[in-house]
């Protein structure tokens, strides 16, 4: 319970090293913002170019699963120190969800 | 504290425990709540065995009894089991880790009420036109062409009570992962909180199957939706699949913290650290894995095909070496100890041989051209009532009486507790040890009655005679807690004199604010530690006497809770009645014009100030 919360003044060396901390984050995240722009236009223009549906469909799933891992990673911080327990418990249930739909897939006879 | 000792006004208790976030008061509402189910439960149980005693009965009429077996089977696991534990973990493991409440307070009480109005929704079934009969699975082809609205009742109700368990699960997640106290790493918590922690991630990931199960069934009864209807292209084994996808992982989650009592029980009166402890927090971990990956065995003869079959099969066999582990060292645990047989460890003592035969018959069932026999048999019955009250109920009851003087600071009579054992663990071996032989002589289960002369008949009285002395094993439980309540003898701290984790090591009655300091956690078993090292305070501390932030109480759950109560009423009337719509959209209105007031009006809470604590008035002004 941090009700003790203390007034903290930084120094030079820790005021510049926060800064530049901060400097590296706004980059990989102005860079992370730009991929993601890029990969929903070849997305959106994979359609507009009318390439066969077969083709079309796996591309435009790997690019969304790859746009989840950058959200992830970029903008909801988990490359970060302090995200492991947060990461596993997503994994695991990435694991259960992947298996249930897998057998929704090939075991359930219609 | 008990009610006696407080000398309050009864309308003050009972606003008290409306409005309360104290994880130790919210313990006694589980506690209350799920023992008041779990009599409900038990007096369905007892009616099933009465009308099954002798054959061709009419006791009860059969669709009478379809209600009954399904409620009985409904209240027990999702009423009475699963309430109770949480009532154990409220009231141990924040006091365990270290912590001064749960992660959310406010949501645990929140979680509470949703569990108590959506159980008591479920119940009124029996005066609104008939309970539901589709077994307690309620599997959908059965379900959907049930006629009433008990299926709506099952449904509106598990998916209430169902999020209160979510939420629980959730919190119990954040605090085991957040509040430990200085010192207290993964490694050094006790079983208990170990197996909290894992039942609570598997809460986390089945509950929403079944939410969503249980939505299409909603949308299938009430909007005329077709999931589960193969004439218009649905699939009536989708329900089986996210019904089991959660009932499965259902099974540890009241498996686990039941092992999780008994870890904690057996090195107590065995007075040895428990044997094997890194083995068995790894065992309780993979217990936990595996129970997502074996769902199926419960289909195996819905015909997914042998590849399936197989794979299932072998997973579900996999379980029992985590499992083995676990009872081997319970067993090198009191290898050597000094044991000391109170009643809690009677019942760890009759619990493990029980478990065992019950996870034998699970071994036999997992083998797939087997279960095709044992399939839809008493056989069945047997093996998972060996499961659930041979490892669940003797923990609770042993966690019952080990924990109330931790909880009421008074101590169950041992004498009355171990009559108790004793009636509970014959009847129960009376009851169902027999039903494992009207399986293997063919009988179906979930029947009303059966025809005179097919060897069942003898088998049958004696199942039903073992189930009365269970039933007299209760109300001797009852009269015991009952006379405990009225001596009102407080006992003080550690009352079991061989306490070895941080619970015991608080003063008793617990303040309401847990620890004055935080404590500083220097190994496992930690109160151990400090009583071998001489340490009459118990406790080593991490800070100094420091102001302690309380959450303030608040009506707003149990409001938000009924709401939904009041909302469901609604939704299952919808169509048939003028008064549906309005019904279900005041309800839904109450719900969320408290979580408005909840989420725009900051509630930050009060300090307990430092001088109070030094003063040792405990804060109260």
């Amino acid at each position: 319970m941090a009700n003790n919360a203390d007034t903290h003044v930084k120094n030079r060396t820790e005021y510049e090293y926060s800064r530049r901390r901060s400097a590296d984050e706004m980059r990989g995240q102005v860079t992370t913002f730009a991929i993601m722009i890029f990969l929903t236009l070849i997305a959106f223009s994979a359609v507009y170019a009318g390439f066969s549906a077969y083709y079309v469909a796996p591309i435009i799933l790997l690019l969304a699963v790859v746009q989840v891992v950058l959200q992830l990673y970029y903008f909801m911080h988990m490359s970060q120190k302090g995200h492991e327990t947060a990461s596993m418990f997503l994994y695991t249930g990435v694991l259960i969800a992947f298996i249930t739909v897998l057998t929704f897939l090939t075991i359930i006879w219609w | 504290m008990s009610l006696i000792a407080e000398k309050k006004s009864f309308g003050a208790v009972l606003w008290d425990y409306l409005t309360t976030v104290d994880h130790k008061k919210i313990a006694i509402l589980y506690l209350i709540a799920g023992g008041i189910f779990f009599i409900i439960g038990g007096i369905e149980a007892m009616l099933i065995r009465i009308q099954l005693a002798v054959p061709d009965n009419d006791f009860v009429a059969a669709g009478l009894y379809n209600q009954i077996l399904t409620m009985h089977g409904t209240t027990m696991i999702f009423l009475a089991a699963m309430p109770l534990l949480f009532a154990f973990m409220n009231a141990v493991v924040p006091l365990q880790i270290g912590a001064r409440d749960v992660a959310f307070p406010f949501l645990n009480s929140l979680g509470f009420w949703m569990f108590f109005f959506g159980g008591i929704f479920l119940n009124l079934s029996w005066f609104m036109g008939g309970a539901p009969d589709a077994g307690w699975t309620s599997y959908a082809s059965l379900s959907i062409a049930s006629p009433g609205h008990g299926i709506d009742f099952y449904a509106l109700g598990l998916q209430i009570s169902g999020g209160g368990t979510l939420i629980a699960g959730i919190n119990f997640l954040v605090t085991i992962i957040n509040m430990r106290a200085p010192g207290m790493t993964y490694m050094r918590m006790p079983l208990f909180t170990w197996s909290t922690f894992v039942a609570s991630a598997l809460v986390l990931f089945a509950f929403p199957p079944l939410t969503v199960g249980l939505f299409l069934m909603i949308f299938d009864r009430m909007f005329s939706g077709n999931f589960f209807n193969h004439l218009l292209g649905g699939n009536t084994i989708i329900w089986e699949h996210l019904f089991w996808i959660f009932g499965h992982p259902e099974v540890y989650i009241l498996a686990l913290p039941a092992f999780g009592i008994f870890s904690e029980i057996i090195p107590t009166f065995a007075r040895k650290r428990l044997f094997g402890y890194s083995a068995m927090v790894f065992a309780t971990v993979l217990i936990g894995f595996l129970g997502f990956m074996v769902w199926a065995h419960h289909m195996f003869t819905t015909g997914m095909g042998a590849t399936a079959n197989a794979i299932f099969a072998v997973a579900t066999m996999a379980i029992a070496v985590p499992t083995g582990v676990k009872i081997f060292n319970w067993l090198l645990t009191m290898w050597g100890g000094n044991v000391k047989f109170t009643t809690p460890m009677l019942y760890a003592l009759g619990f493990i041989p029980s478990f065992v035969a019950g996870g034998v018959t699970g071994v036999m069932q997992a083998s797939a051209p087997l279960d095709y026999q044992l399939h839809d048999t008493y056989f069945i019955v047997a093996h998972f009532h060996y499961v659930i009250i041979g490892g669940v109920v003797f923990g609770l009851l042993a966690g019952l009486h080990f924990y109330w003087p931790l909880m009421f600071n008074t101590m169950l009579n041992e004498t009355l507790g171990k009559i108790t054992f004793w009636l509970f663990f014959i009847g129960f071996h009376a009851t169902f040890f027999i039903q494992h032989f009207l399986g293997l002589l063919g009988m179906p289960r979930r029947v009303f009655t059966y025809g005179a002369d097919q060897g069942w008949d003898l088998f049958n009285l004696i199942s039903s005679y073992g189930a009365i002395f269970m039933a007299v094993a209760v109300v001797v439980l009852v009269a015991n807690i009952i006379m405990t309540i009225a001596k009102n003898q407080p006992v003080g701290r550690d009352p079991w004199e061989d306490g070895r984790t941080l619970e015991w090591a608080i003063p008793q009655p617990v303040p309401f604010y847990n620890f004055k300091q935080t404590p500083l956690v220097r190994g496992l078993d930690t109160y151990w530690i400090e009583k071998q090292e001489g340490n009459k305070e118990g406790m080593t501390y991490a800070e100094p006497v420091m102001d302690i932030h309380m959450p303030n109480n608040s009506i707003i759950p149990f409001i938000m809770a009924f709401g939904l109560f009041v909302g469901a009423f609604g939704a299952l009337f919808n169509g048939e009645k003028a008064w549906a719509v309005p019904v279900l959209i005041l309800g839904l209105l109450i719900t969320f014009i408290s979580m408005g007031a909840r989420s725009l009006k900051d509630d930050l809470g009060y300090h307990i100030h430092k001088e109070d604590l030094l003063n040792d008035k405990g804060g109260k002004h």
